[in-house]
């Protein structure tokens, strides 16, 4: 069986062109959401995200979302969210469309 | 220090003027301060008895300013209109065509929106789509 | 159409290059996202989900072939080849890089094109009826008042800050296909006496509290239409809440001082405002009235039409559907599908765009409109041209036959795209087109307007829709509400909700139960659906949607299947 491990994951858009990223360990923006920090407690993800929402020179749109770590890797609860992984359902466009 | 910016540039506002309550104000008064959710029918005497009005921009976002300062020159006020507040370089040209004669803004703002970019604003005459297209009899 | 001036040119190449300067100090820092957000809104960049998205103005609609291929040319070189048509007569690009938008926007400017003002808290794009100049049913044309409309509102210093945004459309005809009364202030053109003058609806709107406009002056005398409009801005510009901004709409301001105080408000600030204006520009005018003038219509007879129609299947099929009638006999309006089964509702690829533009210089003197219902119109084809013109819409997938049909269907990008989205609406739109092409239905149902919203927001229209589909987030999963009877012309009426909002997979069954119930309870093929609905009201389609458990075992079992 699976360890089910909930959390929350930093995301935003770069701010040059737009690409969904998300947060890492090494508080640098990503692009695959499995090599995103996961915080399991909101203390640490305050002072994150309030350092995230300076980092103005890379991104925009800052906010933390919902995610699970599974087996298949980090997955993000809200159905939203899972399109911004991938990209919209009607192309093959966005980031399923780039070798990550 | 504050910053007065005009059409030449930034210079220190250098005196301190007494501005009054726009709605607590009396015949004597010479300056007033309007809000930016002011009643302009609750100054009840003659706009041109100021010197100056001073109208405040909370937030960059609340254009009620603009409007207010269209309705005191429309109603004939000839002093000195001062836009005070937060308000952007790129709101500048607004800010002049609306009626202001100048802005008031705080060091902390000048010092990130430096002077070269208010001048960039500053030939708020020109590519005027109201005034040429019949609105410039005021 | 409107050429513009010197003073247009500069006007754009001004304001491109000071949001070139915005850009560099954003990128530098000294702007902060909060100050350079109002900025890249007021020239129609929005973030997204995905990405940024660039909204360009087609004013009241109107383009031409050179505008349409430097469309496709931006596709192509900043974009992923394609465009999207919306519902405001604007085009989108979904995937444009921040550093190129400065670039994208100097390649618009060369064909007179911009992306002032299609968003923000600002007055957008003025809408037109997408028939203007064509139809037979105007009193006028329209779109000069647009463009004098346009120009008023242009970086109009009073108005770049408002309580929220600010929409305007204009109709010349009786039959509103712009839907005005949806609109903050609607105008229709009317003609009393000989003279020009408009009837001034205003606070419609559509959103998280739909409401039809209000009547404010039955007869507004052309010549003060300007410095009316702008009392009704200036008013709600003061009045507007500013605390909330799902209250912020003139509507809502309406709804909360009272219609009659609001004109009041209106009339003063109307009087005061006189003395600033001295009076429309009568060259300015005359000049864009010419601009404006009807093209050169040929004469001659429509022999290839009459073969073609009688011998071609497929194309009278699409004449039928596809075209309008136009005011000179013998020509035509046709109106190019972005609908194909199955295809994103309002995208058409760069190809189609290069397609259309060539179409429309040989075929349509060089005119292209937009219509709100994301369709491209063809407003002046000579009926002999037609044969021709749909054959090269066939050869790029251009020639559904299905205008007002009920795979015609108005959906807005929905989660797919858009920040907002609470659901989906491509996939429901596609899978519905699809399902009633499978059924072979769509001319046997006939005129039905299906509009579909994946928010509150609305931007699909969904409330005025015959049958109108919202889809929200209901415990984290994508769940579709239905309203019906629904109206978006001049007998403008916001929809009825129908019950609890149906799963991904239940509601093309749902609406399939719909159509077969209107099927069923028409008077006769020529009763449309609005009509059925209007005449029985909600009862039988609600009994459909809802079944009870009495009801028979198979249909239970398709509710249960999703």
């Amino acid at each position: 069986m699976s360890k089910d491990l909930s959390g929350n994951v930093i995301t935003a858009n770069n701010l040059l062109d737009g690409t969904v990223v998300y947060m890492s360990s090494q508080f640098k923006w990503v692009l695959d959401i499995n090599n995103a920090k996961v915080f399991s407690n909101d203390t640490s993800i305050e002072k994150a995200l309030i350092h995230a929402n300076k980092q103005q020179h890379e991104v925009v749109g800052v906010y933390s979302i919902r995610v699970d770590q599974t087996d298949a890797g980090i997955k993000s609860k809200h159905f939203r969210e899972q399109f911004r992984v991938k990209g919209p359902s009607n192309y093959n466009h966005g980031k399923q469309s780039e070798v990550l | 220090m504050t910053q007065i910016v005009s059409d030449f540039g930034f210079s220190p506002l250098d005196n301190v003027i007494n501005y009054e309550v726009y709605d607590k104000a009396s015949e004597t008064s010479k300056a007033i301060d309007l809000p930016s959710d002011a009643d302009l029918n609750l100054f009840v005497y003659d706009l041109n008895q100021l010197k100056i009005i001073r109208i405040d921009f909370p937030s960059f976002a609340d254009g009620r300013g603009f409007t207010l300062a269209k309705l005191v020159r429309i109603r004939g006020f000839k002093g000195h209109l001062r836009a005070k507040g937060h308000i952007i370089s790129d709101q500048y040209a607004m800010a002049r065509r609306s009626g202001f004669d100048d802005v008031e803004i705080s060091q902390d703002l000048a010092d990130r929106q430096p002077e070269t970019e208010w001048l960039f604003r500053s030939n708020w005459k020109k590519h005027d789509y109201q005034n040429r297209i019949g609105f410039n009899n005021c | 159409m409107y050429n513009y001036t010197e003073f247009d040119d500069a006007f754009i190449k001004a304001r491109n290059s000071q949001f070139r300067n915005q850009v560099e100090r954003r990128i530098n820092g000294n702007l902060t996202e909060d100050e350079f957000k109002p900025l890249r809104l007021m020239n129609g960049l929005y973030l997204q989900l995905h990405a940024y998205m660039l909204r360009v103005a087609i004013p009241y609609g109107t383009l031409d072939s050179a505008q349409m291929e430097k469309l496709a040319f931006i596709a192509d070189r900043w974009d992923k080849g394609y465009g999207h048509f919306t519902t405001r007569q604007n085009v989108q690009f979904n995937w444009p890089k921040l550093t190129d938008v400065p670039d994208i926007l100097d390649a618009l400017a060369e064909v007179k094109m911009h992306a002032i003002q299609t968003s923000g808290n600002t007055i957008r794009n003025v809408t037109a009826d997408h028939f203007s100049g064509a139809a037979a049913d105007e009193v006028t044309d329209p779109r000069p008042y647009a463009e004098l409309i346009r120009q008023w509102s242009t970086d109009h210093p009073e108005f770049q800050f408002l309580p929220r945004k600010f929409k305007v459309a204009v109709t010349g005809s009786k039959n509103d296909r712009a839907v005005i009364r949806a609109h903050d202030i609607g105008l229709r053109a009317l003609l009393r006496n000989g003279k020009i003058g408009f009837e001034v609806v205003i606070g419609g709107g559509l959103g998280r509290s739909p409401m039809i406009g209000k009547v404010i002056n039955t007869f507004l005398p052309e010549a003060n239409l300007l410095p009316y409009l702008e009392a009704v801005v200036s008013v709600w510009n003061t009045l507007g809440r500013r605390d909330n901004k799902y209250k912020a709409r003139i509507k809502i301001t309406v709804h909360e001082h009272g219609v009659e105080k609001i004109k009041q408000l209106v009339e003063d600030r109307y009087n005061e405002i006189l003395s600033t204006f001295s009076g429309v520009n009568h060259e300015l005018f005359e000049e864009i009235k010419s601009a404006f003038a009807p093209p050169v219509f040929k004469s001659k007879g429509t022999k290839y039409f009459d073969i073609a129609y009688k011998e071609n299947a497929a194309f009278r099929s699409w004449v039928d559907t596809n075209t309008h009638t136009h005011k000179i006999s013998n020509y035509s309006i046709a109106t190019v599908s972005l609908k194909a089964h199955g295809k994103t509702p309002g995208d058409a690829t760069s190809d189609q765009m290069r397609q259309i533009a060539n179409i429309a210089r040989h075929y349509s003197h060089d005119q292209i409109r937009i219509s709100h219902e994301q369709n491209i119109i063809l407003p002046h084809v000579h009926k002999s041209d037609l044969p021709k013109v749909y054959d090269l819409l066939k050869s790029k997938q251009l020639n559904t036959a299905n205008i007002g049909l009920i795979s015609d269907i108005i959906a807005c990008p929905g989660m797919d795209y858009c920040a907002l989205a609470t659901a989906r609406s491509i996939p429901i739109a596609q899978e519905i087109s699809i399902r009633f092409d499978e059924l072979k239905l769509e001319h046997e149902v006939g005129h039905i307007q299906i509009k579909i919203s994946g928010c509150i927001n609305a931007c699909g229209h969904h409330h005025v829709g015959h049958i109108g589909i919202l889809g929200l987030d209901r415990a984290g999963v994508e769940n579709y509400q239905i309203t019906l009877g629904g109206d978006a012309t001049e007998t403008a009426k916001i929809g009825d909700r129908a019950g609890p909002g149906f799963s991904a997979t239940q509601i093309v069954p749902a609406v399939e139960r719909i159509i077969l119930t209107y099927l069923k309870v028409r008077l006769n093929k020529h009763e449309n659906f609005i009509h059925t609905y209007q005449r029985l009201g909600i009862a039988p389609f609600k009994q459909a949607l809802y079944p009870k458990e009495s009801q028979s075992p198979k249909i239970q079992r398709r509710t249960y299947a999703a």
